[in-house]
């Protein structure tokens, strides 16, 4: 059935689906919509779950990890300042193998204060264990929710989907709401192999001393590489019976780009757009979209981007004293590569700003005279950036 | 008397100091619980002692998240059991006083004032032991700690112990009590009550420690009951806002028989004791135990 909804609500819609038996969150800014939906369903009956009314988000995802452990499905969503009070937590779930699904409703971090949207939050927890799925529409989010569920569930690890704060998460488009019988086929009930119960009694979270921590940290990495498979297994047993592959990676006329643009997100849209501007004007143009950041997939992403020229890396995040993540991340898949595409990173639409088709146009072109030119200029640059208030121009 | 059960559902061979006042706490507690309990404790001197994989003390189901989040965890089990229908299963949380009066209290106090199904039990030994013996709220008054030495111009600790149990049943809490590990039969009574009651229940139960208290292993006990009989922690409970003490000194004994037993309160001037002393007797009035 097709609806015009926000992208909160696509969340919540595929949580309830999902038939999540304790849901536990705190509000936020852009996230709070999805939990008050949630509530809503739980209050008029329609879904049938503990809705557990937290004193903050680190108790939300502290909450989780006992409920999961018992051996039902939980679910969680936030933003922003609430992921970082959850981070510490973040390292417990996944080293404790919980299959918890979160929302990020990607959203900027403080100081300054800003309530708008950017990627810092998500990728600040980037080491933290958890699956990572970026989004670009409204239908990718209600569909990578459900898909989470049975990720998570099949590889013991924590799954985070992500999505921009107001550009998806208040922003109405059309979805196709899958029914709630073709999804009960799709996921199986809950199954945890190693739930507390006092006929089988475990002790979960015991101290890991020398002589073993690294072997658990090694199977947490191992779990993460091997998980690869599973996203794309699900995705496609998904498209078997939705009719919608969302893959690992999306390619966009990309064959035979000599400049290919990347990013995550609902960026995506927007550069798909300047895309199909270029090929109208014959230029060998592409995009690249990253959808599952953890893990990494610097193998699909090498072989995607090795025939071209340049590589333009649009993001919004930044590593204080470094570049983007991404473009790090991109940096090391083709630390040891034959050959290498010249890699160029672009910060922008940090804390709401948007990132307009100029600025797009302005990264592809700096890309295009690196491609032909065989040179970088600038390694890193801001797009939109007011170069006279920071200094940098007089 | 009521019967305290042999079945041990904390095995011997764990890895807490002799003398351990903490751990015989968390053994009584299981005793007064039984098998049908999920317990979450903590990070503390009872987690660390009792799991060092690949090993384990608990014959129980049992996890560990953090520190500062046990009171979380345990609202997240008891969620997860109501979901699952299995009513019978009591999910417990264990942690210490840094755990409980410092950095857990908020968490705490969100589990209390949804008055989740849960027994929360703090094993009080008056400070951070586990990092080696800095001051939590529940240090109590003069006591020297590492992070309150005794100094030219500081003589160790100068604020009194937190009300926990008055903070907690501020919140409505259907039952808290105040405990000791000098007094089995009682606590376990508590515990018992405690987990009869659906809600949030809270004992706070004082255990000694010897190595941060500076005392000889073979004192735990004797100490332990002298708080008690000098008035320095009382044994009470109140159960929807009734209070009740449960066990009453035949006559207060002077301050200075526990304090003098313990190197903490080594540096103790005959005033200060005499100051402690004043402040324990305002405590019994304010309880009404004069």
């Amino acid at each position: 059935m097709k609806k015009f909804i926000t992208g909160n609500d696509a969340a919540a819609i595929g949580a309830k689906l999902a038939r999540v038996k304790v849901i536990s969150a705190y509000p936020i800014t852009p996230q709070t919509t999805i939990v008050e939906k949630l509530s809503e369903f739980v209050a008029n009956g329609e879904l049938d779950a503990e809705y557990m009314k937290v004193e903050s988000e680190h108790s939300a995802l502290s909450a989780c990890i006992g409920a999961a452990a018992t051996g039902v499905r939980t679910f969680t969503a936030t933003s922003s300042q609430g992921l970082m009070l959850m981070s510490e937590i973040m390292f417990v779930a996944s080293g404790l193998r919980l299959p918890i699904v979160m929302t990020n409703v990607n959203r900027s971090l403080s100081a300054p204060l800003n309530i708008w949207c950017d990627q810092q939050d998500s990728i600040a927890v980037r080491d933290s264990g958890w699956i990572q799925l970026y989004c670009e529409n409204n239908q990718e989010i209600i569909d990578s929710t459900i898909q989470a569920f049975r990720i998570a569930e099949e590889t013991l690890l924590p799954v985070m989907v992500c999505f921009d704060g107001y550009i998806l998460s208040h922003t109405t488009e059309p979805v196709d709401i899958p029914e709630q019988d073709e999804v009960d086929k799709f996921l199986p009930p809950y199954k945890y192999p190693y739930s507390l119960d006092p006929e089988h009694p475990v002790t979960i979270g015991a101290v890991g001393v020398p002589d073993f921590y690294e072997e658990f940290r090694y199977m947490l990495q191992k779990a993460m590489l091997e998980s690869r498979g599973k996203i794309l297994e699900v995705g496609q047993a998904f498209n078997k019976q939705f009719g919608r592959e969302h893959g690992l990676i999306e390619c966009y006329r990309s064959d035979d780009a000599e400049v290919l643009l990347l990013t995550m997100g609902s960026l995506s849209g927007s550069v798909k757009e300047v895309v199909d501007e270029y090929r109208g004007h014959g230029e060998r143009v592409g995009l690249v979209k990253v959808r599952t950041f953890r893990p990494f997939l610097a193998k699909e992403l090498a072989e995607a981007l090795s025939n071209a020229k340049a590589v333009a890396v649009l993001e919004k995040n930044f590593s204080p004293g470094s570049t983007g993540a991404l473009f790090s991340d991109l940096s090391g898949a083709f630390a040891n590569a034959k050959k290498s595409p010249l890699l160029l990173n672009f910060i922008c639409g940090l804390g709401g700003r948007d990132v307009s088709v100029i600025q797009i146009r302005e990264a592809a072109k700096a890309a295009m005279e690196a491609a032909k030119t065989g040179e970088v200029k600038e390694a890193v640059r801001w797009l939109g950036l007011r170069e006279t208030m920071v200094g940098l121009r007089p | 008397m009521s019967v305290v059960p042999e079945e041990e559902l904390l095995a011997p061979g764990h890895r807490a100091c002799p003398g351990c006042g903490s751990v015989l706490a968390v053994r009584y507690a299981l005793k007064a619980l039984g098998k049908n309990t999920i317990v979450c404790a903590s990070t503390g001197c009872m987690e660390v002692v009792t799991t060092p994989y690949p090993e384990t003390a608990w014959r129980v189901p049992w996890i560990h998240v953090a520190f500062e989040n046990v009171a979380a965890v345990a609202s997240g089990v008891q969620a997860g059991l109501k979901k699952l229908g299995k009513h019978d299963i009591k999910a417990v949380a264990i942690g210490g006083d840094g755990g409980t009066v410092d950095i857990g209290l908020q968490a705490l106090s969100g589990m209390v004032e949804r008055n989740d199904n849960v027994v929360y039990i703090c094993t009080d030994n008056e400070a951070y032991m586990n990092t080696g013996i800095q001051r939590s709220g529940a240090t109590p008054f003069a006591a020297w700690t590492t992070t309150t030495p005794v100094g030219k111009v500081k003589r160790g600790e100068d604020r009194p112990k937190k009300n926990m149990l008055a903070i907690i049943n501020a919140h409505g809490a259907p039952y808290v009590a105040a405990a000791s590990i000098g007094y089995p039969i009682d606590f376990i009574k508590k515990v018992k009550k405690a987990a009869s009651i659906e809600g949030s229940t809270y004992i706070h139960v004082h255990c000694p420690c010897g190595p941060g208290w500076r005392f000889d292993s073979s004192k735990t006990i004797e100490i332990a009951k002298l708080a008690v009989l000098t008035g320095m922690w009382n044994l009470y409970e109140i159960e929807r806002g009734e209070f009740k003490l449960t066990f009453k000194p035949p006559k207060r004994r002077p301050v200075a028989d526990y304090l003098k037993m313990q190197g903490r309160f080594r540096h103790l001037t005959d005033e200060e004791i005499a100051e402690i002393q004043r402040m324990v007797g305002e405590e019994c009035k304010r309880l009404g135990i004069e």
